[in-house]
């Protein structure tokens, strides 16, 4: 067995182990675990397919950004995350598991059937050197991706503001505590720091017998 | 000899078509999971392991026309549109979960009737 093998063959059962546990596993923690297997390992294949530049992105920005993201949202739920049984639906228990393996049936059969038109597989070639580097792949990134390289920071961004507008708890439904005493209001400040800046929710003389507090 | 005869045969991971067959497992996985499971966590990273199956085609795909990096550029963007998805699919489950108290996609049925 060369090495190019045992490294496909180690990456590979790494990777559907990976996603087996991630698919399977009651608890999320296991399957947010499962998933940075399977991202490991197909780091490794990147590896193997002389793209050392993505394997690198791989790694940081899966393993280390989007598992992380799950890990805090799970952390964040707490036990409620889970578990959700598998097939919790009654009806819903065999159409997924017969739709799957006819898309992998019919996914072989086409693989098979390419293969059968030519009858070779497709060896790859030695590369030229450079290939996969960083030098080679900047410079395609800044040439051919320029467009779609900075529509992509816009999309990081606008997806950041998105996240943060999203998951920003709703406004409160409490009436603003104001102050009645004049003198307080005066000397004591604000009761709440968010009402420093705006001194219009203090009550003026008229409302002030329907304030609170 | 049939071409499935001959994948088996040749070494592990010198071919293109090995890369096509564990792309292709692992998609489908991630598509089981998908249906599968009413976790919405669970379905987002089932989504993920979907995406990173594409990236390994993509990646594999260009190391076959190893004449240009154009496959590993596309891979390198849906990495980061993955990571924008992840970001906002996130959000959006614990806003659902702040609503519901719960994240199982069966919760999710105000558009059902």
């Amino acid at each position: 067995m060369t090495p190019g093998a045992f490294l496909f063959a180690a990456c590979s059962v790494i990777c559907i182990v990976g996603a087996l546990v991630t698919i399977l596993a009651q608890n999320p923690i296991r399957g947010a675990m499962g998933l940075l297997t399977t991202i490991t390992g197909i780091a490794g294949l990147f590896l193997a397919l002389e793209a050392q530049f993505l394997a690198a992105i791989q790694l940081i920005v899966y393993a280390g950004a989007v598992v992380v993201l799950f890990v805090f949202v799970i952390m964040l739920l707490g036990p409620t995350a889970g578990p959700g049984r598998i097939g919790e639906e009654p009806r819903a228990r065999y159409a997924p598991w017969f739709s799957s393996v006819l898309f992998l049936g019919v996914m072989a059969f086409a693989i098979v059937l390419v293969g059968g038109a030519n009858t070779t597989l497709t060896a790859f070639a030695p590369t030229e050197l450079g290939y996969g580097s960083i030098e080679a792949f900047g410079k395609l990134l800044y040439s051919d991706g320029m467009v779609p390289f900075e529509l992509t920071t816009a999309l990081l961004i606008v997806a950041v503001v998105g996240a943060i507008a999203v998951a920003r708890s709703a406004p409160s439904k409490k009436p603003v505590r104001t102050i009645k005493s004049a003198t307080r209001r005066m000397f004591g400040g604000p009761v709440e720091a968010r009402n420093a800046a705006r001194p219009g929710l203090l009550p003026s003389p008229i409302n002030e017998k329907e304030s609170t507090l | 000899m049939t071409p499935l005869m001959t994948a088996v045969m040749t070494p592990l991971g010198s071919v293109l078509e090995h890369y096509v067959l564990l792309a292709t497992v692992l998609f489908t996985l991630g598509g089981a999971g998908f249906l599968l499971r009413r976790n919405i966590l669970v379905q987002l990273m089932s989504i993920e392991l979907m995406l990173n199956a594409t990236n390994l085609l993509l990646v594999a795909y260009n190391r076959s026309h190893s004449s240009s990096l154009h496959g590993q550029m596309f891979a390198f963007f849906i990495i980061a549109v993955a990571a924008a998805e992840v970001s906002v699919g996130l959000a959006i489950v614990l806003s659902f979960y702040r609503l519901k108290s719960t994240i199982s996609s069966d919760a999710a049925d105000s558009l059902r009737h």
